[in-house]
């Protein structure tokens, strides 16, 4: 569908956002608390955050939780009964407030969940979610969508997309997907016909920083290069880059058993740790920090583009904001590109 | 709440508390049945963790007993796991976690009647304040399917 | 810092070290570790305010190691984890040069680990009277309210580690966390593992944590974690006359005294 454009008046925001809420729907949004702003339920329109660059974490959270119940079982003397997690169970999700980068993330991720096997559980958490993007007006020396191919106002992955016209002016939106329609049609009060509207203007500047598939082929015969070392040496092999990033998707499967019975649950695992390799044996594959970032990179950067044909990484800039010995992905893959 | 019965679990040690649990038996002395056993070598052996794991387990209170000081079988077990405890137990409270569900003993091979009344009182104190719901409320994760960022 | 810079380039120059380990100018206002092994780069070399990761977390570092010898730019922080890592065995004089920043920022370089034990005598770890302030009002609030608030606060943790990752302290190679015969704490991370977590942590660094707020530093979503820690130093000096790192003597937690007090044993 091409993409309808409408108006709403700032004024109208929270009516919008009470609307859904009244629908039933659970919305995430950005809330402040301990001096961060992350992904939170909330209840209340003025409890949504607004002076903001990005979350800590990504809207991944949604539709790849941390920690989810795949199925119950019970060991008996007949055998073992499984009950496995009932889809149906799993709520209608509003993300408000998804940056372009945030939203464009869930391209590798789907990609990633539907290589081989279609993750059903992924999918329908993914289908019972609707996106409603905020572009960006402002940005931080972290950001870095347009070398990665997205922009502060782009469009892909949102259901709609919000663009502020200027400070405390009102909103542009774009109608993207059938979801996003829905909501226009159950509040067609809201939504006024918009004019001609130019919203590149109102949007943040974001520099291009570097060239994704000079990487890419940079990458291809990169192996061996002494740059992980140097590169990693600060590196203390923490999660936080892992655990915040829109497009990481790898995870353990762990059965928290309690006597006879238990729960089979998937969660978040993180390329950065050691044990992340550790064979039984204790032989570890990926001994060093460096080989794993390596690893993290090439994934991303080589991997990724050359299997699903999609880039794992969309520019947020979370992992660089939330790694504690200011690992920077920009000043690394621009290194790359010049080495 | 007439209807609580407190699951209590005891770790004790191999040397005096176990063998004075013992004596509590072989003398007849009638205790409160609420409780299970589960021996060690010695109080030094008792890990925190295992306190932490009865409660996210389901116990409503915990007895941990060994040897009086200076009787360890071991020398020094016990003076050991007392300043592990005393910090423990510190950390505890400031975590909220209610330390009025946890009681320290030394009960010896000899103190029989010690330990039925070290059972009976922790028993009454469980029964008066009630189930640990806080804790179960935590331990019990199953009950929501997702925890999100 | 001059004078720093100036030995820095002395000990690379003549090889009585392979690598200085100090702070360097970071992204934006943030500073980051710096490990200079050509003399002509230690004009890099910064120190201020902001250099509050402890750089004692990379002399266990293995790639580290192999670079050789190390000098460390160590204001009292590191000094103290220098310190405390000696008195686990981790390293000796022999592998280690250590370059002092007084708390006027002044440099002070130590020839002997001893030397720096001496020092830090008269640097005894004072817990700051803001996080005093926080400590009091916990003190205050019932069980159940410090439950709330612990629980409320540690909920969101995702187990990312880097708490544990930016101590110097746990250089452990298998973490408790780790081991799964028995399975101590939940891999995922939900309300009880997480609780547990942070718990089993602040045990394991009772009587040895030096006080330098590098977990709650590193924790990207702002846990006050290191509150634990400061509970456990507040107890152990009620309780045990308090800890400073000491070379010898042993450690709080695997010493006693026959005449420890407690009140609540029966």
């Amino acid at each position: 569908m091409s993409t309808d454009k409408r108006l709403v008046k700032k004024t109208s925001l929270d009516k919008l956002f009470d609307s859904i809420k009244q629908q039933g729907k659970t919305i995430f949004a950005p809330k402040l608390k301990n001096g961060k702003v992350n992904y939170e339920q909330v209840e209340r329109f003025s409890d949504i955050a607004t002076d903001y660059i990005q979350t800590t974490q990504s809207a991944k959270v949604v539709a790849f939780p941390r920690t989810e119940k795949i199925l119950d079982y019970t060991k008996s003397k007949e055998g073992i009964a499984v009950v496995e997690i009932d889809l149906q169970s799993i709520s209608e999700v509003v993300i408000w407030g998804v940056r372009p980068c945030d939203a464009a993330g869930f391209l590798p991720l789907s990609a990633i969940f539907n290589w081989d096997t279609k993750d059903i559980i992924y999918n329908t958490r993914l289908e019972k979610t609707t996106l409603i993007g905020f572009s960006c007006n402002k940005c931080d020396e972290s950001c870095f969508c347009t070398s990665v191919a997205g922009n502060p106002g782009g469009t892909e992955g949102s259901d709609m997309m919000l663009t502020q016209l200027g400070d405390n002016g009102d909103y542009l939106a774009e109608i993207i997907t059938e979801k996003g329609k829905t909501i226009v049609d159950k509040n067609p009060d809201l939504f006024e016909t918009a004019g001609e509207i130019d919203k590149q203007k109102y949007l943040a500047d974001v520099p291009v920083k570097f060239n994704q598939t000079e990487i890419k082929d940079k990458l291809a015969n990169f192996f061996e290069n002494e740059i992980w070392l140097q590169q990693s040496l600060r590196c203390i092999g923490c999660g936080a880059c892992a655990s915040v990033c829109p497009t990481c998707a790898c995870f353990d499967i762990q059965d928290e058993e309690h006597g006879k019975r238990g729960s089979r649950v998937r969660c978040w695992d993180n390329c950065g740790l050691s044990i992340f390799t550790l064979h039984t044996s204790g032989h570890n594959p990926r001994e060093y920090q460096s080989q794993r970032w390596r690893q993290r990179i090439l994934h991303k950067f080589s991997y990724m583009p050359e299997r699903l044909s999609v880039y794992g990484c969309s520019g947020c800039g979370r992992c660089s904001r939330a790694c504690p010995v200011d690992m920077n992905i920009i000043e690394h893959l621009t290194a790359i590109q010049e080495a | 709440m007439s209807e609580f019965e407190p699951k209590v679990v005891a770790f004790v040690c191999n040397w005096c508390t176990y063998a004075g649990a013992d004596l509590t038996g072989t003398s007849r002395i009638k205790y409160a049945t609420n409780v299970r056993i589960v021996r060690f070598p010695c109080t030094g052996r008792i890990d925190y963790m295992l306190l932490m794991k009865s409660f996210a387990e389901g116990v409503d209170g915990i007895i941990v007993s060994g040897c009086h000081p200076n009787d360890c079988h071991y020398t020094s077990g016990n003076f050991q796991a007392r300043r592990r405890w005393i910090v423990f137990r510190n950390l505890c409270d400031f975590m909220g976690i209610d330390i009025r569900r946890i009681q320290f003993s030394w009960v010896s091979a000899a103190e029989g009647a010690k330990w039925a009344d070290v059972v009976n009182t922790t028993v009454t104190t469980i029964r008066e304040l009630g189930p640990y719901t806080d804790y179960k409320k935590v331990a019990n994760y199953f009950e929501k399917e997702v925890s999100h960022g | 810092m001059d004078e720093l810079k100036k030995r820095a380039k002395e000990l690379l120059e003549t090889g009585a070290v392979k690598v200085v380990i100090g702070y360097e100018q970071g992204t934006g206002n943030k500073t980051r570790a710096a490990f200079i092994q050509k003399p002509e780069e230690v004009s890099r070399l910064i120190f201020d305010s902001r250099c509050v990761l402890n750089l004692a977390v990379y002399l266990n570092k293995p790639e580290v190691k192999q670079i050789g010898k190390p000098a460390i730019v160590a204001p009292i922080p590191v000094l103290r984890a220098i310190i405390q890592l000696a008195s686990e065995n981790q390293f000796t004089d022999d592998n280690l040069l250590i370059l002092g920043i007084t708390p006027e920022s002044k440099f002070v370089e130590f020839n002997k680990l001893a030397d720096v034990e001496t020092y830090l005598d008269q640097h005894l770890i004072e817990i700051e009277a803001r996080d005093k302030e926080i400590l009091e009002k916990l003190d205050k609030m019932s069980v159940e309210e410090r439950w709330n608030f612990w629980v409320e606060e540690l909920s969101p943790c995702f187990k990312c580690y880097a708490c544990r990752a930016a101590c110097p302290m746990c250089y452990c190679h298998r973490c408790t966390v780790e081991m799964n015969q028995p399975q101590w704490i939940s891999v995922p991370s939900h309300q009880l593992g997480n609780i547990e977590w942070h718990f089993m942590r602040a045990m394991h660094l009772a009587g040895r944590c030096v006080d330098c707020n590098a977990c709650a530093n590193a924790c990207p979503i702002a846990i006050p974690l290191n509150l634990l820690t400061k509970k456990t130093l507040e107890e152990i000096k009620v309780s045990f006359g308090g800890y400073k790192p000491t070379l010898t003597g042993g450690h709080i937690m695997s010493t006693f005294k026959p005449n420890d007090k407690e009140n609540f044993i029966r």
